[in-house]
């Protein structure tokens, strides 16, 4: 699989920055820009399997608004005024069916958009379809949609990561410049290292859930998937917004995301905690990840190890929390308010229980089950309560480190992209594809993961966290990474 | 730990309203029991007086004004429902 450098012969793969220059100087109009990225998305879509819903109609219908807006008709145009963009499908888009990839939402269309599309659209992006996602966000392959996998654009043999992997391949094979996705243990960070684009969760709170399909509430964010790192920044300028109907969503410290974003790494202080590098790490991701982190020395940075004790804890920590939100979370699905209903049962209960036992995938009951258990009498100190303990002391743990750190550096995955089937069959393996992702959502912090070069032929992921609100400070140490290395400029051929 | 029995799976299953195969109670006992094994691991971590956390933010109660607000259209709210007369949603009986 070749990579092609550059960008000048492919305006699809280019920057939302430079599609957004482009539409400025007239060079092209938001209606055309989005006619090229549908047919695009018609040419590719086969094989990336990114989107379940692509939305013609109304996408052109927001082109054309955003085109009179840009020639001064309407309130000022932003920086994703006209801009093409994917909206994972865990996220309500009023009169546009809305599935979480599972089974029991077929057909149901929201009433009302997230907090996050009501933004998105007043600030006049352009949503061109629903991205593909393993069933409620709960997977980290995409393998578990039930409407099909998404395919990685660098190996269609592979998977892209998941949760939003439809985000994430979409963003890296030219059939959107921007996806919004969500993270509950690490589902836009880790497909975007392993498709090679830039993904980033913000701090716990910063961004509304309002309209996000509930997964695990304390620990679920929704952040942006984009090509590069800067196009991050604006989209979080959208979305970052304190939402009254969000009661966790609370206002950041920054107005600008954006202001300082190229102030540099010079004399700022990264540690590198020595636990992610541990378990199961690939040899060409640790050397990839050793190289970005000399790069960030070069440019003024201090790199050095550290220890985080408990880190090999959080996989345990989440999978029993995230699946005891969860069971709670799910129980809404009852087949009679919306989506699957299993026909022809005698009464009441029986009804619920045929129509969650078949319009729920095999992960999602898997976990229901677990979760169901954690919370269950006789378990719950042992587990439940054990694991919010153990998540008290590792937000502590990271506390500690941000009194000697500005940020830490670590791999996104400890994996690039693994083969199509290669862990369905042990969640265990698979639960470990998240193992350097996990800790930002059980401490809140914020997280970005940015390309980093590859092993063999694939993506590999530098991952950054940093203090909660300090969402600005990882920005600013993956925009100088970026700017130095140029891995930005490479883009599957597909 | 005790290994999970296929009656615990078909209990949790039940209190969670999840018809399940006889297959999947196997496949998720034996996988489930992997998995808790491995979590055995936080029994180690000295846990003593440390309090729970449930939210990461530490964010205390936020309420918002009292004021009343529109709420969603009923029709369009009903026309989700797989069954439904146009005003309510039919359920199939509770009671028998």
């Amino acid at each position: 699989m070749a990579a092609s450098g550059g960008n000048g012969s492919q305006p699809l793969l280019a920057s939302a920055r430079d599609a957004r220059s482009s539409l400025a100087a007239g060079e092209l109009s938001s209606v055309e820009l989005t006619r090229l990225v549908l047919e695009r998305i018609g040419k590719v879509g086969q094989k990336t399997h990114a989107f379940l819903a692509v939305t013609p109609e109304p996408a052109m219908r927001m082109a054309e608004t955003a085109d009179r807006r840009l020639q001064g008709d309407g309130p000022p145009p932003g920086p994703l005024t006209g801009i093409p963009v994917m909206v994972k499908d865990n996220i309500s888009t009023a009169g546009i069916p809305t599935t979480a990839g599972s089974r029991i939402l077929e057909g149901y269309v929201p009433p009302y958009d997230a907090t996050v599309v009501e933004l998105l659209r007043s600030a006049g992006a352009v949503i061109v379809g629903k991205g593909n996602l393993d069933e409620f966000a709960m997977g980290s392959s995409n393998e578990n949609s039930a409407y099909g996998p998404v395919r990685n654009p660098w190996d269609t043999g592979r998977v892209p990561g998941g949760s939003s992997g439809g985000a994430a391949a979409g963003v890296a094979a030219g059939e959107c410049f921007i996806a919004l996705g969500s993270d509950t243990g690490g589902s836009i960070r880790q497909p975007a290292a392993l498709c090679g684009v830039v993904g980033m969760k913000p701090t716990y709170g910063l961004v509304s859930r309002y309209g996000l399909i509930a997964f695990a509430s304390s620990l679920d964010q929704i952040g942006p998937l984009a090509r590069n790192v800067l196009d991050c920044a604006d989209v979080l300028n959208v979305i970052a917004q304190p939402d009254a109907r969000d009661s966790t969503s609370v206002r950041g410290l920054v107005e600008d995301y954006t202001d300082g974003i190229d102030a540099g790494v010079e004399g700022m202080r990264l540690g590198m905690p020595r636990e992610y590098l541990a378990e199961g790490m690939e040899p060409g991701v640790r050397s990839a990840f050793e190289k970005a982190a000399e790069a960030l020395e070069s440019l003024g940075a201090t790199v050095e190890e550290t220890s985080l004790p408990l880190t090999g804890h959080a996989l345990a920590v989440y999978y029993i929390i995230a699946p005891s939100e969860a069971s709670a979370n799910l129980a809404r699905y009852d087949g009679f308010k919306y989506g699957y209903s299993s026909p022809g049962a005698a009464n009441s209960w029986e009804a619920m229980d045929n129509s969650r036992g078949n319009g729920f995938g095999p992960e999602v009951k898997r976990r229901i089950i677990l979760g169901a258990y954690a919370l269950s009498a006789g378990y719950y100190d042992a587990y439940y309560k054990k694991a919010q303990q153990v998540r008290t002391l590792i937000r502590q743990e990271f506390q500690e480190a941000f009194e000697r750190y500005d940020a830490l550096i670590m791999p996104t995955s400890p994996t690039v992209a693994f083969k199509l089937g290669a862990r369905t069959g042990d969640p265990l393996a698979m639960y470990l594809s998240d193992v350097c992702t996990i800790p930002a959502n059980i401490a809140g912090l914020p997280g970005i993961s940015v390309p980093a070069g590859f092993s063999g032929n694939l993506p590999v992921g530098l991952q950054i966290l940093g203090p909660q609100f300090g969402d600005d400070k990882i920005l600013r140490v993956a925009y100088a990474y970026e700017q130095a290395s140029g891995w930005r400029l490479m883009h599957p051929d597909i | 730990m005790q290994p999970l029995s296929a009656d615990d799976v078909r209990h949790i299953a039940l209190l969670s309203r999840l018809d399940l195969s006889d297959t999947e109670v196997e496949e998720m006992r034996s996988q489930l029991t992997d998995v808790l094994q491995r979590f055995q691991s936080l029994s180690e971590v000295p846990t003593d007086g440390v309090e729970p956390t449930g939210h990461s933010t530490n964010a205390h109660t936020i309420t918002r004004a009292d004021l009343p607000t529109g709420s969603l259209p009923r029709d369009q709210v009903v026309a989700n429902a797989p069954d439904h007369d146009g005003e309510f949603l039919r359920v199939r009986p509770i009671l028998e």
